[in-house]
């Protein structure tokens, strides 16, 4: 490739460098803090102007086409955004205060908060944690405190329905999610989304083993999401607007762009745990080498682990497309069934919650664990193929701080 | 200060329910005036146990016009176009009943042509407000894209009824003695064109919701009435015919040309909101069928008996009955021999179904409810009138 780009990758790795203030960990922090904001806020937009050229499309409809032309009328999210933010912020006489101001940041705080375990590329990561996959469903559990006290607060008993409703069904639903993903991390061997990523691009046949977890974690997803069929908490025909009935301006706006945020996360997460996440399963560093000519043999140690500092820029861009790419499309999935669904009814909804998601889940749970004893007990060693790699991949972010 | 400004019959709790009604298990919720789901200006006060519904008691009177009164100082031409505004989903069948009252009363004979003409646009009308009832039935179960399909195949009924009367909404277009104006050129070839789209994409609504399990989840089993029940409170239309009674004015008591025309009473057994969706699915099938015989059997003629220009009816009473989408749309008109009718009363489907709804949704999810009003298809114009 061309010369400019062997001399782009150190210019931004110092310039990087210089922004974090010679890499002072409260600066990097912060700074992969205000880009993955940056990114969130960037996805929900185009993520509501999909939602309605997706819903205009199904509904043969034409869908927005008044602002950002140019841009594919991309504009019309920021318009109703800058539109919120200078609305009146009412509160209900009557409604506690306190709660009712802090909910909606509730709710939008763990949103953002779980885009720092997301694997954008190979290794670019915002906080590579170790425990990642144990933070997110940490994180995930606390917008149902934001909801429940949206619901009470509003001294509404619209809200308070719609907030009832929400506790119920997020935490049944928390379950099961919890055991589509435990699948994934015993079949892997690490919490590690990155690590989890590089596990199934080595094999790749690992994904049709946690299928059934996929479609488990999917279905789960939606109801977590609160996306038709289980938009029960803000069911509008049923509630008006559920819990948040008396929310308007920037505080409405939050609780909207933590919904999408949290739809966005869901289809990301599905694909990094399910769907080879940023790869392209071989396809990329095919083309890397046969038609862009790149060294892609430098890449890899010995036994298949990447070595972050040898891959040019462009390659791990194209891989953050891919994912972003990927994301999108199950997202797609997600409208898509949205758009067809009728809603169910709360009880239905916690009795297929519990009778029915939860055994096929613990069964599917038990299921990859055998397989996964069964792999680790062959000749090759599950261990070294997926266990210790993880583990390599782990110190190789570890003692090198500037490779994100 | 605006914050500071306060309505104080807006302060006071909202309770229609009496005191003894309310203890500390359960809550009392108003849903409507202004609620999304309740078609209109409809309010619900529910006693709910958590989310299951103890009582319900509707509290009607929001869209109240006095139609019936204002008839009285109206002639009986003028009283037309009130009908319109009754069930402004059925505004045809609506001005239909009305005329036939007043026909009775001037024993005038209505020529053959528009006989037929009444008989097919009243099919139309039944198609036309059915597709909204799905439209409207289906965003109260939460299935939004369903909301726009029978929207899109509506629009096509409006404009066979804007091309021969003019409206797309208030019709004015049935007349003593007739009907307002004969089919314009082309027209039977365009109603030929909408029934064949219509049919393809009534299966397509099948297709969309009919084996979809959260849909059936939904309707089967919910806001179940026995059809000696269904007697008992008066229900007519789709909602009678739901709990497998076989009662259809259209064929007990044919006007028009119904008589000549070959069709079956739609009938389902279960009485839940699934039958009476599947009702109304399969009503609209024999309406197509209707309106192709209709035009198939047209006779040549006049579209309206000669009458003389101001209506004065000999002193008498009469009631006519007509099958509204709703269900049965009465008329008692009471003439003294003046221009003006001396009173006029209306005896409206959805006014009478509406009343069966505690029946329906005791003991069910506040979800239900919103399902159960959905399926019996209540239209505020009517019940407030």
């Amino acid at each position: 490739m061309g010369a400019w780009l062997t001399q782009l990758d150190p210019k931004l790795q110092e310039l990087w460098f210089n922004i974090t203030l010679h890499n002072n960990p409260v600066m990097r922090s912060f700074m992969v803090a205000v880009l993955s904001l940056v990114f969130m806020l960037v996805v929900v937009l185009v993520a509501i102007w999909m939602e309605r050229k997706v819903a205009a499309d199904i509904q043969s409809r034409i869908g927005v086409y008044r602002t950002g032309g140019v841009l594919c009328f991309l504009l019309q999210s920021l318009a109703d955004g800058v539109k919120l933010l200078l609305k009146e912020d009412l509160r209900p006489r009557g409604a506690d205060k306190w709660p009712f101001y802090v909910a909606p940041y509730l709710v939008f705080l763990p949103a953002f908060l779980a885009y720092l375990i997301l694997p954008f590329s190979a290794t670019w990561v915002p906080e590579n944690l170790k425990v990642g996959i144990l933070y997110y469903c940490a994180v995930s559990a606390i917008p149902v405190l934001g909801i429940a006290m949206a619901g009470w607060s509003s001294n509404n008993k619209w809200s308070l329905l719609g907030g009832l409703r929400a506790s119920a069904q997020l935490i049944s639903y928390e379950v099961p999610l919890a055991m589509a993903i435990i699948a994934v991390v015993a079949l892997h061997g690490t919490l590690q989304t990155g690590a989890i990523v590089q596990s199934q691009w080595q094999h790749w046949w690992l994904g049709l083993i946690t299928l059934p977890s996929f479609l488990i974690f999917l279905t789960a997803g939606l109801a977590e999401v609160s996306r038709t069929p289980f938009d029960l908490p803000e069911a509008e025909s049923e509630l008006v607007a559920g819990f948040n009935t008396e929310y308007s301006g920037m505080r409405f706006a939050s609780f909207f762009l933590a919904e999408f945020s949290a739809s966005f996360f869901i289809s990301a997460l599905a694909v990094t745990l399910f769907l080879g996440g940023w790869s392209l399963w071989g396809i990329d560093t095919w083309f890397a080498q046969h038609v862009f000519g790149w060294n892609t043999a430098s890449w890899f140690t010995a036994d298949g682990q990447l070595i972050a500092a040898n891959i040019p820029l462009l390659m791990k861009a194209f891989w953050f497309v891919v994912f972003v790419v990927k994301s999108f499309v199950v997202l797609w999935v997600l409208m898509w069934i949205k758009w067809t669904m009728p809603r169910l009814r709360i009880d239905q909804v916690l009795n297929f919650g519990w009778k029915v998601l939860l055994p096929v889940g613990l069964l599917n749970l038990l299921a990859v664990s055998v397989v996964a004893a069964l792999l680790m007990g062959r000749g090759h060693s599950q261990s070294q193929q997926i266990s210790l790699p993880a583990a390599a991949i782990y110190q190789q972010y570890d003692n090198n701080p500037t490779l994100e | 200060m605006l914050r500071d400004f306060r309505i104080p019959e807006f302060d006071a709790p909202p309770v229609e329910l009496p005191a003894s009604e309310v203890d500390h298990d359960t809550t009392i919720v108003s849903m409507g005036p202004q609620h999304p789901s309740t078609h209109g200006v409809l309010r619900l006060m529910l006693k709910l146990d958590g989310e299951t519904v103890v009582k319900l008691v509707p509290v009607i009177g929001y869209l109240h016009r006095g139609t019936e009164k204002l008839a009285e100082s109206r002639t009986y031409t003028m009283v037309i176009p009130y009908t319109d505004r009754l069930d402004y989903l059925g505004s045809m069948c609506m001005n239909l009943g009305y005329v036939r009252a007043v026909e009775k009363l001037l024993g005038v004979e209505v020529p053959e042509r528009a006989r037929y003409l009444r008989t097919a646009i009243a099919e139309l009308q039944r198609l036309a407000s059915h597709l909204l009832w799905l439209a409207s039935f289906s965003l109260d179960l939460g299935a939004a894209t369903m909301f726009i399909y029978p929207f899109r195949e509506r629009e096509d009924v409006l404009d066979l009824f804007e091309a021969i009367c003019g409206a797309r909404l208030t019709y004015n277009y049935i007349r003593f003695g007739g009907v307002l104006a004969d089919m314009p050129e082309g027209w039977p070839q365009r109603v030929e064109k909408y029934l064949k789209l219509q049919e393809q994409r009534l299966v397509e609504y099948e297709n969309v919701l009919t084996g979809n399990p959260v849909f059936v989840a939904r309707n089967k089993g919910v806001g179940r009435i026995s059809g000696e029940d269904a007697v008992n409170y008066g229900l007519s239309g789709p909602s009678l015919r739901g709990s497998g009674v076989d009662f259809d004015l259209r064929k007990h008591d044919p006007c028009d040309a119904y008589g000549d025309i070959d069709f079956k009473v739609c009938t389902a057994s279960e009485g839940d909101c699934f039958a009476r969706y599947r009702v109304r699915m399969d009503e609209m099938r024999e309406s197509i069928g209707i309106v192709r015989q209709c035009l198939a059997k047209m006779p040549e003629g006049d579209v309206l008996a000669k009458l003389p220009r101001a209506i004065k009816p000999p002193a008498g009473e009469a009631y006519a009955r007509v099958e509204a989408p709703r269900g049965i749309f009465g008329a008692f008109v009471v003439s003294d021999g003046t221009n003006q009718p001396l009173r006029v009363r209306f005896r409206s489907p959805s006014f009478v179904n509406l009343s069966a709804l505690n029946q329906m949704c005791a003991g069910g999810k506040l979800a239900d409810v919103v399902a159960v009003l959905g399926s019996i298809d209540i239209v505020l114009g009517e019940i407030d009138r």
